[in-house]
């Protein structure tokens, strides 16, 4: 079995431009493991490495599962933060593996992983997502039209398709709604994805389902929960401004206006 | 085991697999089959566009739109094919449209579009704008809209389930498909779908090569499955190379940066493809770029202390021009390199990227038993089949397309056939393999691990099959093949569990690309010519009296168990274009 050492030479890249020379330093993940196979509890475990700091939380993940301990579980595909799949609290805070160096974590310290809160863990670092995208599936996530189909494109000024861009950049990771305190103490709260998903069909003028999504949201787990924390706003690897659309949201449920 | 029984069942839900869906569910009770939640397909990785003769800001015409997939492919395409490819672009990026994908617009308010290497205005006169695109996050805008209207149709999904084997029942001396096998990664059951049609989209196999853009996750289970149940694979040799993949990692930042005015710089500062391509310059074909990148850094104008990559230089862009077209690629850069694209130049190098050969198809995506024998019930589309519209080189944005055209007609193909045709019986005990081969690691103890075999086969195929190939490299490159299939039998896997067992999974994939690196490297010693992206450094030169057809293999099992790989060739369609020599 290859150590985390011996990987060292040949992997030590060649300082680049933008780059400190920086060395192999030795770092402590502590990572929250559950398996129910092995036990009803949960507990923290330590794992020390010898890694780039340049590297990806998500590159230290695969160091331990692929070389200290196979049994190490989490998701994850496109390991450049387009996919969705490795939301995970690093430190407290909820991020994406694959988007998080090393160095911007204080490496000094053990930086701590486990799974994001809010939704079941099953094993490890994976949670069931289910809920989650049951919530996305209720505000009706899709195009609604009436009226006959035009035979070419439908078409849109380029203002209005730039009303909604923002709220189009999710790729439900889930990282907002499983730091919402308020999803924490209530799991039937729809949760801030949900909201950005319905916000990108109520703002986009070929749409004709606005008011029956603002019914959805105007119900008691809706919109009116959310306490304006801006802990999802922080929390959205994709820069999108999740409080904004809630507030929008909001705002288009009082004044009807969209 | 449990036993589930539908119409059509699917495999995969990427940009492929959900398309079909859309059309099936409409028409069969169908099951989707997939290994990750439909939104983390990588699809939604594509970044620069769709290809579709709209017209809507020059003039254009699908006539033209072929004839550059067929040039792109350097006359491997089969032509009817492309010609449906093209046609069809219009009303596929129509459909998204209507489904309430958000394109970019014109003033006017239609549907924008931006240029693209290799797609041409009048058979190679002029660039021409045809990519229709959403920002640099076309492919996530293609999945989330396509997983967006599977919500609406109530597509019925299977989550986290890996489909493993696929169910073949010889009927009155007729190879028919009968279902597949598939493992539930939650529980560590194996379920056996039957069904009437089955449909791979299970994409890509990148996962072999070191530096790649493909996800973890594109191991190639589709392909491999079907090959081992004796089907062939075709055009597996031809694999294309991106030029521009961030150094070392792989992550790709789209053409589209050179589209902007991004150029190529050596360790001198020099623009190099000036020398190689004088008149496309950055914007040559990707294999070209590819090659050239290489050849410098082999004759040592390579940047860095080990000279092994060269540089995408932004910086003469304004900020302005890069924060609105390239937000996503800008921001790898900052993230993964911690370098400032506006004041510093990206290294980069060319990255394994796309897989042309696959799964034989015809154009209703029937998968073929041979050159022309259709397998009933069983169809493949998108990036896992080999329709051919790619032949050695795909054309950036062919294949966001290929999966929207291709995905709706086999999803139609196939639906419309379950709702005539009959189940065909399982095999006896049709679990068997699969329930064998989690046994088998599950309880192994040998002394190989999955991670040090899977690092072997990513440098040796980096080394050996990559963008410069000679005999002697592809010959290294199936000996250490054979060595680490060899080596594979001994794997053993550190997690015993049912629950969520990743570890065994990663162990199935490996084996599922050691199968395919070796059809890829044996398909390519047989090839003695250079054609798209395969470059043969002792055959230069395209050989259309020898090579201007289709590879097919098949695996062989003697009496005595041994494993072998059979070639066969298969004809090109060809319809209106002679095959040119490929000048850009
Ligand atoms: C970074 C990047 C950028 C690109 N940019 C462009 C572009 O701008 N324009 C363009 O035209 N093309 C582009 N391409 C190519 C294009 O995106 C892909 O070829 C295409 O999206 C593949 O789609 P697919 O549906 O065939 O496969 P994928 O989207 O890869 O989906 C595969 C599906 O199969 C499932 N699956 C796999 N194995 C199994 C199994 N064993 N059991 C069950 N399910 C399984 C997965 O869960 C997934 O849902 C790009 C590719 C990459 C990597
Ligand atoms: S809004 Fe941001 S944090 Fe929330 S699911 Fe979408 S991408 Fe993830
Ligand atoms: S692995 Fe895809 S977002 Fe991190």
């Amino acid at each position: 079995m290859a150590t985390p050492t011996l990987e060292k030479a040949d992997e030590a890249g060649a300082p680049e431009p933008g780059f400190a020379d920086s060395p192999y330093i030795t770092v402590t993940f502590r990572i929250r493991r559950f398996n129910p196979e092995v036990s009803e509890e949960a507990s923290w475990q330590d794992f020390q490495l010898e890694i780039d700091p340049k590297e990806r939380v998500l590159d230290a993940l695969h160091k331990i599962k692929w070389e200290l301990d196979g049994s190490l579980t989490f998701r994850r595909s496109c390991a450049h933060g387009i996919c969705g799949s490795d939301a995970m609290r690093i430190n407290g805070r909820n991020r994406l593996a694959c988007k998080t160096l090393i160095k911007d974590i204080n490496p000094e310290k053990p930086i701590t992983v486990e799974a994001i809160k809010g939704l079941t863990v099953m094993k490890d670092l994976v949670v069931d997502m289910e809920p989650f995208f049951q919530a996305y599936r209720d505000v009706m996530p899709f195009l609604i039209t009436t009226g006959n189909e035009p035979t070419r494109e439908r078409r849109q000024s380029a203002e209005d398709r730039e009303r909604f861009d923002d709220t189009t950049k999710c790729i439900l990771c889930a990282a907002c709604t499983s730091s919402c305190p308020v999803f924490w103490n209530d799991g039937q709260y729809f949760g801030p994805a949900a909201i950005v998903n319905a916000h990108r069909f109520i703002f986009d003028s070929r749409d004709e389902g606005g008011e029956q999504r603002l019914e959805i949201l105007n119900d008691k787990d809706g919109v009116w929960r959310c306490r304006t924390t801006f802990n999802c706003s922080e929390a959205c690897p994709r820069g999108i401004e999740v409080t904004k659309a809630i507030q929008e949201v909001k705002r288009a449920l009082i004044t009807r206006r969209f | 085991m449990k036993i589930h029984k539908y119409d059509t069942v699917i495999v995969g839900a990427g940009g492929a697999g959900m398309r079909a869906a859309i059309e099936a569910t409409k028409r069969s009770r169908t099951a989707v089959l997939t290994k990750l939640y439909p939104t983390r397909s990588h699809t939604g990785a594509a970044q620069g566009g769709m290809a579709a003769a709209l017209a809507n800001v020059e003039e254009d015409n699908w006539e033209w739109h072929t004839f550059d997939t067929v040039k792109g492919g350097d006359y491997l395409v089969d032509q009817d094919a492309a010609e449906i490819l093209a046609k069809e672009a219009i009303d596929s990026v129509l459909d998204l449209e209507k489904m309430g994908l958000p394109f970019n617009r014109t003033p006017d308010g239609t549907i924008d579009q931006r240029r693209f290497g290799g797609h041409s205005r009048n058979h190679g006169e002029a660039p021409v704008r045809r990519s229709c695109y959403a920002a640099d996050r076309t492919g996530h805008m293609i999945l989330q809209t396509l997983y967006q209207n599977c919500v609406k149709e109530g597509v019925e999904f299977f989550n986290e389930f890996y489909v493993l084997d696929q169910l073949i029942t010889e009927v009155d001396g007729v190879k028919k498909s009968a279902g597949v096998v598939a493992y539930e990664l939650a529980t560590g059951e194996i379920h056996v779908f039957q069904a009437k049609a089955v449909i791979y989209a299970s994409g890509g196999c990148g996962k072999f090569f070191k530096v790649t853009s493909n996800a973890h996750t594109l191991t190639g289970d589709g392909q491999a499955a079907v090959y081992r149940r004796g089907l062939p694979l075709e055009d597996m040799e031809f694999f294309q190379f991106h030029p521009t993949g961030i150094w070392r990692m792989g992550i790709l930042l789209t053409e589209g940066a050179r589209g902007e005015g991004g150029i190529l710089r050596n360790k001198d500062g020099e623009r190099f493809m000036e020398k190689y391509a004088p008149v496309m310059k950055d914007l040559a074909s990707r294999d070209v770029v590819s090659r050239s990148i290489y050849t410098e850094i082999r004759e040592g104008r390579g940047c860095g202390p080990e000279g092994d990559h060269v540089y995408l230089d932004l910086t003469h862009l304004p900020p302005e021009q890069l924060d609105a077209k390239l937000p996503d690629i800008t921001e790898f850069a900052r993230t993964y390199l911690g370098i400032e694209p506006y004041t510093d130049p990206i290294p980069i190098q060319p990255t394994a990227h796309y897989a042309m050969g696959g799964i034989p198809t015809n154009v209703e995506g029937e998968v073929l038993s041979d050159n022309t024998t259709v397998v009933p019930g069983l169809y493949a589309a998108g990036e896992v089949a080999c329709v051919s519209v790619h032949g050695a080189n795909r054309l950036g944005t062919n294949s966001l397309l290929d999966i929207n055209v291709f995905g709706r007609r086999a999803g139609i193909a196939a639906a419309e056939y379950s709702a005539t045709a009959d189940f065909v019986e399982l095999p006896e005990d049709p679990a068997k393999l699969v329930e064998e081969q989690v046994e088998r690691l599950r309880n192994a103890t040998g002394s190989e691990r999955v991670t040090e075999i899977r690092k072997e086969l990513q440098e040796t195929m980096d080394a050996n099959v990559m963008v410069f190939r000679t005999e002697q490299t592809i010959k290294t490159a199936v000996e250490k093949i054979g060595e680490l299939r060899e080596r594979y039998l001994n794997v053993s896997i550190q997690d015993k569990g049912k629950r969520f067992n990743t570890d065994l999974l990663e162990a199935i994939e490996l084996g599922n690309l050691l199968d395919l690196a070796e059809v890829m490297a044996v398909s390519a010693l047989a090839r003695k010519e250079s054609r798209g992206g395969h470059y043969r450094e002792d055959y230069p030169n395209r050989d259309d009296v020898n090579f201007m057809r289709h590879t097919m293999a098949y695996r062989e099992v003697g009496d005595d168990g041994t494993e072998s790989i059979r070639l066969d060739y298969k004809p090109v369609v060809q319809t209106r274009y002679q095959p040119m020599e490929r000048k850009y």
